[in-house]
């Protein structure tokens, strides 16, 4: 695959409620974004399990978003407390392990807010642009399924 | 192999104007699993629909992938469609090409036809993993329990009864009324509080399908919506209330005097009381704490006195069960308890230094002065009177930070009065800010300043008792001076706290509580009257500090969602419901402690602790399946498989 060809995949979980409601928006409006972004609709952020950004970087994301509601707007009160802690130590983690912090966001955007969805999906396509195949967990794929 | 159907829709050039639909549902007639793809100009249609049923009984579909606009618009509708053709309707997926790929991305065809058909195989994908589901049903007990029996308790089960349908109501106190009842007039329109609850509440006492237990308390609740099984502690009143007529020969005899706390002390009441004339039920009960026959064994003078035979010493608790589908909370408020926070205004030692509702008592005709405001030190008229705003409201040092709402308002009503009864005596106001917020409220407090009260910006630092003054110093923050002010009679506006025992009543009933101790509401702006508990609902002050308007509009709406509610046969509930699988979960209750609903419930079969999912009460949320370790909790619909096989066919 030469470099030209390659364009920046990235993988959102979105809650049904506020996020993928934004999403919506950003259609209903014309709001224009880069077509990188694949979305999945859980019902809150809070059932985003750690298991998933990993599988997704593993099957060759590029990119992982995930997005819910405002916190304290939660559409089952705490669940976005919940992704937070869970998310922010995920975060650390792949930092840790080398992951550039752009690959894997975490963002509230409300079922109003289909501008700052799509602003939010233009940048980090860009940023993710910037850096590249993701090919850290490639690598440890190929190591672990051989 | 599940046989799965793909539908791709034009919706006219929405989506066939940006993308190819033919070369979509070709290309997803080779995906695995896929037997049938086609494609129309609009799905949604009835041609559309009828072509999808059709397409179902044809290819003997057992899977069905719509590709069209986003399921937040029309996953009902195409569930409609699988349940006409026969099929289970959570055989459904759908997938969202017009809002998230053709609106969008309109200028780059190619890669938005790249990118629809990666969302239908994932969409595909998903569906392969589907599984039928079956909405759970539940029947519905017609009563509704309210607590508390102040002006919002009143006001919900007045609603409740009159819609024909029987409610339990239980109150604490010997009476109903709450605080309205003992409130002398009501801003802003200076009605008489008395004349417009007691009505109220005699009408309760008649309504036919109204059960009213006074003096009483929930001590259990089982059960979840639609089917809650309540004990109630009757306490002990020492009067039989099926025989007592309320004749009042007992409480004039008896002889014992006790301070009255209804009245802040102003006055005394004997041990077999009525706590007000207007009380309902207007029958006694005795204070076993100051009777004398019920400490000492010696007295029995209510019990000769009584023509009625009512007077029974020997009457214990009793317990009582109600079956009801819905709860009303409405236990109200209780005062801050300022004389442990505010050592500077004199931690209570000063007789002249009272709170608001002691005020109100002091003005009030049927209070301890008969309406006369006097200095309950001395008895004598004050002169001058000073109103202290916000003590123990937004005041995080010593209170809470919160506004309490009604303070600057009944303090403004309060020097109305002063002024009214009064009209040589000066009367000061210290505030931070003046809050009017309701109809008619800015000009009741414009009034107030023309009758001449003078209002001073600035905090209150000291009270002090200097020969029979107390005085009082202040800033004024606008002036930018000190103020010192010789007073006769000082009235703190003391804040709104939840009333005594919210929290362990959130506990028995398993709803929340906010970070004051207020019962938290579901949202703050959308569903202010329900709680997380479906089933349980809010009313009035215990939701957080609220002035009568407020809380008659909020009983009403508690009301009309019980009703709403209870008048449904049984309840349909979503199966998108989390499950454990018994076979994993090691009963570490992970997902108890995360749950917002209180909808995972322990069970211990042959000695072994396991977690279980009370699909009533679950709202899908799926917080649990991510605290769950051993993988043990699933959610149904967004299962860990179908969520995992979603993110692979995305990175293929
Ligand atoms: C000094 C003062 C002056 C005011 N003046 C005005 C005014 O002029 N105009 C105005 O609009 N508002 C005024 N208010 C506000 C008004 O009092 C409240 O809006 C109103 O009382 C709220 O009604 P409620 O039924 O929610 O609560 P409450 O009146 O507190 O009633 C709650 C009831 O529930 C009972 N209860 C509590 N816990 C339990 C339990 N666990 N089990 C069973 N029963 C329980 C209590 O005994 C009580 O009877 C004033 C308030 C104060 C303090
Ligand atoms: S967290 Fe999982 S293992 Fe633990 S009790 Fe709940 S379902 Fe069982
Ligand atoms: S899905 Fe949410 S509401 Fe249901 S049991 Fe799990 S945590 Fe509770
Ligand atoms: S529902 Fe949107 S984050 Fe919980």
């Amino acid at each position: 695959m030469s470099v030209k060809e390659w364009e920046p995949k990235i993988v959102a979980f979105l809650c049904h409620w506020c996020s993928y409601a934004a999403a919506d928006l950003a259609g209903v409006s014309r709001f224009s974004y880069p077509p990188n972004v694949r979305i999945i609709r859980v019902p809150c952020s809070s059932r985003v399990n750690p298991q998933f950004v990993l599988r997704a970087f593993a099957e060759g994301a590029d990119g992982v978003l995930v997005a819910g509601c405002h916190l304290g707007d939660c559409h089952y009160v705490k669940g976005n407390y919940y992704a937070r802690r869970r998310l922010w130590v995920l975060q650390r983690l792949l930092e840790f392990v080398g992951m550039e912090p752009a690959r894997f966001q975490v963002h509230w955007i409300s079922g109003a807010e289909g501008a700052k969805f799509a602003e939010t999906i233009k940048e980090m396509v860009d940023k993710v642009r910037i850096l590249g195949p993701n090919r850290l967990f490639q690598e440890v794929k190929d190591i672990c399924v051989g | 192999m599940p046989r799965v159907g793909v539908f791709v829709c034009w919706c006219g050039s929405n989506i066939g104007g940006v993308l190819d639909c033919p070369a979509l549902a070709r290309a997803a007639a080779t995906f695995p699993g896929v037997v049938y793809a086609t494609d129309y100009q609009y799905m949604c249609s009835d041609p559309g629909q009828k072509l999808i049923a059709e397409a179902i009984k044809e290819h003997r579909l057992d899977r069905v992938v719509v590709a069209a606009c986003s399921p937040r618009l029309h996953e009902d509708t195409f569930r409609e469609v699988l349940a006409r053709a026969g099929l289970n309707p959570y055989l459904l997926e759908m997938t969202n090409l017009r809002e998230h790929c053709s609106w969008v991305h309109a200028g780059e065809k190619e890669l938005a036809q790249a990118k629809a058909l990666s969302l239908i195989r994932r969409a595909v994908a998903k569906a392969l993993r589907l599984t039928p589901l079956h909405p759970g049903r539940v029947k519905i007990t017609r009563r509704c329990l309210v607590i508390g029996g102040g002006i919002a308790g009143i006001q919900a089960a007045l609603d409740v009864a009159d819609a024909g349908i029987e409610v339990v109501l239980v109150e604490r106190e010997p009476s109903l009324g709450g605080k309205m009842v003992l409130l002398d007039k009501t801003f802003p329109t200076l009605d008489c509080s008395a004349c417009i609850s007691t009505p109220k509440m005699a009408a309760v006492a008649k309504h036919p399908l109204i059960r009213l237990y006074t003096y009483a308390e929930v001590e259990k609740v089982e059960g979840s919506l639609g089917n809650y099984r309540v004990t109630i502690r009757q306490k002990a009143r020492y009067v039989d209330h099926t025989k007592c007529t309320g004749c009042g020969t007992c409480w004039e005899k008896c002889p014992v005097k006790v301070p009255d706390e209804l009245n802040f002390r102003l006055s005394t009441r004997p041990a077999i009381y009525l706590p007000f004339p207007q009380a309902v039920p207007s029958k006694p009960v005795i204070d076993a704490r100051h009777c004398r026959q019920l400490t000492k064994g010696k007295c029995g003078v209510c019990q000769k006195v009584c023509p009625a035979g009512a007077i029974d010493y020997t009457q214990q608790d009793s317990l009582h069960e109600e079956e009801v589908g819905a709860i009303i909370v409405a236990t109200g408020f209780d005062l801050f308890p300022w004389e442990k926070a505010y050592g500077e205004y004199g931690y209570g030692r000063y007789p002249d230094v009272i709170t608001g509702l002691a005020f109100e008592r002091l003005v009030n005709a049927s209070g301890p002065t008969g309406g006369r405001i006097v200095r309950p030190s001395d008895g004598r008229e004050p002169r001058t009177v000073v109103f202290v705003h916000c003590v123990g409201s937004r005041d995080e040092l010593k209170g809470r930070e919160y506004c309490s709402r009604i303070c600057c308002m009944y303090t403004a009503k309060h020097a109305h009065q002063v002024k009214e009864r009064l009209p040589e005596a000066k009367v000061y106001v210290f505030y931070i800010d003046i809050r009017t917020f309701g109809k008619g409220y800015e000009e009741f407090y414009r009034r107030v300043q023309d009758e001449g009260v003078i209002y001073l910006r600035g905090r209150v630092s000291k009270i002090y008792q200097e020969g029979d003054k107390l005085i009082v110093k202040g800033a004024d923050t606008l002036l930018g001076e000190p103020v010192t002010i010789a007073a006769d009679l000082v009235v703190l506006a003391t804040g709104v706290v939840p009333a005594r025992g919210a929290e362990e009543l959130a506990r028995t009933l398993g709803i929340s509580t906010d970070k004051d101790g207020f019962f938290q509401e579901a949202h703050p702006k959308l569903r202010p009257v329900e709680t997380h508990t479906a089933g349980i609902f809010l009313a009035g002050a215990c939701q957080g500090p609220k002035d009568i308007p407020d809380t008659v509009s909020q009983a009403s709406a508690a009301a009309a969602k019980a009703v709403g509610l209870l008048l449904r046969e049984e309840i349909e509930v979503s199966p998108l419901v989390a499950w454990v699988n018994q076979a994993l979960c090691t009963g570490c209750l992970h997902c108890q402690v995360v749950c917002p609903y209180q909808a995972i419930e322990v069970v211990t079969e042959g000695g072994r602790r396991r977690a279980r999912v009370k699909e009533e009460l679950c709202q899908g949320c799926g917080s649990c399946t991510v605290a769950c370790r051993p993988g043990a909790m699933e959610l149904k619909g967004f299962s860990n498989e179908q969520i995992l096989a979603e993110v692979e066919a995305l990175c293929r």
